[in-house]
């Protein structure tokens, strides 16, 4: 009652104690999501003597645990090895995905819509069904502990095809007609002209194939087997496990395979968050 | 038009004969083709392998033998898949209505609040953007006892006894559970706000001169009106949590999916059949049970939800 009448009397009609109580409660939610990834940080910074000390701010910080990791030179061969993977994976699927999603989209041939509905049908196919028989293929072509075999389920998703076709279905036919005109080639076109129209879409594409490979677990662990063509996640797992109980130097490895996610999600917020919106809501 | 095309004609090829149509077809197909190899080759002609892989013997020793629906038949018998198939519905069960009634609630308030809107949603968000293979070990370390683990630290602190969490056959599933709740958060938060802002302002404007009360609008208007967005994000999270895997290997590797089985899933069932036992056609059966269930459940779904 008196915080009602004295912000009334500030000026200040828009606030009220429950905006201020769901404003709070929301802070402390929101603390309480990102308490792991702290207390993942401040454990890496503490050595072995002060890992039980449980406060956030370690008393005496230090890098050495990074040192040690990284000098050890695995961990540096893994960072490699994921930004290969996801670096390439999420550029064919960008290039074919919005290739494929713009023929479909903009070109008028028989056989378009059985094309669609044929790449849509593999939605619905879980990667766990198609595991077994890529690793049979794999092991045959002898691609096993490669980074093409780690590569080649997911140079191309239905789900990006469906994502970009959404996306240059709203690209005006006159912008394409004109430049048919001006004497330009299809392929100079599709590049050319409705690319840079359908940016946000590309970036959402790009981000989720990034972080999905960047992330992913379940494929690189069945057909890498040497220690160095693991990806930073299973090679995490194994240096894990190894490590048994030293947490600090779990928790090092951890921030390692988490910190490059996080450090352009802080640079690139606004695209990510963007990105997600329009893949959820067209995809 | 026909100008451009006679002067193209006479200089001949076949290409320059085409009309405009017959080029536009041959550009389609031509971007096409590398694509098409694509999804035959990686796709198409795996799913068939699926199929009939589930219905031979087939290990890493021993060639192919077909054996008919034998594989399944061994499988409806064992009763570790019908502890496994237990507990990949207790992740669906619990996972998604949790996590879609926590990411509604903070969305919801979240909507309203303007002062410092875009770093209370990058705190939700960012445990989205996590390895969920390193996250899995962070949670590790926090379930383990007293005076390693922070969970337990807290909850003696406040005088509570120690719980055994992943050493426990009833608690591990939950405790396996929550990271995985956890990073999904943030996705379902986004989505839910996109969802929210979608909605015209003026249904909202018209419900309060017709003084509906707050809890009146979200029935009558904000949930009816969501409803795609919710459909979406039941069928996305479902599928998820029936596909659970990096956690659960990751959080118990002395024993993946134990204590006891009590937390494995159908997808670590596959994994270790084909790649700790090599019965590579009997674990070829169990994606396709798999496939089944992830297909039964969104059809399920997707039914629920348009009638209502």
């Amino acid at each position: 009652m008196k915080a009602a009448a004295s912000s009334q009397g500030l000026a200040m009609p828009h606030i009220r104690p429950g905006r201020i109580l769901a404003w709070t409660l929301l802070f402390i939610g929101g603390v309480v999501m990102v308490t792991p990834l702290l207390f993942m940080l401040s454990t890496s910074l503490k050595d072995a003597s002060q890992v039980y000390d449980l406060r956030v701010i370690p008393e005496a910080p230090t890098l050495d645990n990074y040192i040690e990791i990284l000098g050890d030179g695995r961990f540096t061969r893994w960072l490699i090895n994921s930004t290969i993977v996801a670096v390439i994976v999420t550029l064919s699927n960008v290039f074919f995905d919005s290739l494929v999603g713009y023929t479909l989209a903009k070109f008028r041939f028989r056989g378009r819509y059985v094309v669609f509905i044929a790449i849509l049908s593999t939605l619905m196919i879980p990667t766990e069904m198609l595991v077994l028989p890529w690793y049979l293929m794999a092991s045959q072509f002898g691609w096993l502990d490669s980074y093409w075999g780690i590569m080649f389920p997911g140079m191309m998703t239905a789900f990006g095809t469906f994502l970009m076709k959404q996306f240059f279905e709203g690209v005006p036919d006159d912008f394409l007609e004109a430049a048919r005109i001006d004497g330009l080639n299809e392929f100079t076109i599709w590049w050319k002209i409705a690319m840079p129209l359908v940016t946000p879409a590309l970036s959402a594409l790009a981000i989720f194939t990034f972080l999905g490979n960047w992330t992913a677990f379940f494929w690189p662990l069945i057909v890498t087997t040497s220690a160095e063509l693991y990806t930073l996640p299973v090679g995490l797992s194994s240096f894990a496990v190894e490590q048994s109980i030293q947490w600090e130097k779990i928790m090092t490895g951890a921030s390692i395979a988490t910190l490059p996610t996080l450090i352009i999600f802080l640079f690139l917020q606004r695209y990510i968050v963007r990105g997600v919106m329009l893949a959820g809501l067209k995809g | 038009m026909s100008a451009v095309s006679h002067r193209e004609a006479a200089s001949g090829g076949l290409w320059s004969r085409m009309s405009l149509g017959q080029k536009q077809v041959i550009w389609a197909w031509s971007f096409l083709a590398v694509p098409l190899v694509f999804y035959v080759v990686i796709r198409f002609w795996p799913t068939f392998q699926a199929f009939y892989l589930s219905a031979t013997d087939w290990t890493i020793t021993k060639p192919a033998a077909f054996v008919g629906l034998e594989n399944y038949w061994r499988l409806f018998e064992d009763p570790l898949f019908w502890q496994v198939f237990r507990n990949t519905f207790m992740y669906l069960i619990l996972g998604t209505p949790i996590s879609l009634l926590i990411s509604f609630v903070v969305a919801y308030y979240l909507d309203r609040v303007r002062f410092m809107h875009s770093f209370i949603r990058a705190l939700y968000f960012l445990p989205f953007l996590t390895t969920a293979a390193a996250m899995a070990w962070v949670w590790r370390w926090f379930y383990q006892p007293v005076p390693i683990g922070v969970i337990n630290d807290v909850l003696s602190s406040f005088g509570i006894p120690q719980q055994p969490f992943l050493r426990s056959t009833s608690q591990a599933l939950p405790a396996v559970l929550a990271p995985a709740v956890w990073a999904g958060l943030g996705f379902q938060i986004i989505i839910f706000l996109a969802g929210l802002r979608a909605i015209p302002v003026t249904y909202y404007e018209a419900a309060r001169i017709d003084g509906l009360s707050e809890g009146a609008i979200l029935r009558r208007i904000t949930l009816p009106l969501l409803k795609p967005t919710l459909v979406f994000l039941v069928v996305f999270s479902s599928i998820g949590f029936l596909r659970i895997f990096d956690q659960v290997y990751n959080i118990n590797t002395n024993d993946p999916g134990g204590p006891l089985n009590s937390t494995k899933p159908l997808v670590l069932m596959i994994y270790q059949t084909a790649f700790s036992s090599y019965e590579m056609g009997y674990a070829a059966a169990q994606t396709v049970v798999l496939f089944v269930i992830l297909l039964v459940i969104s059809l399920v779904q997707l039914r629920l939800m348009r009638d209502r």
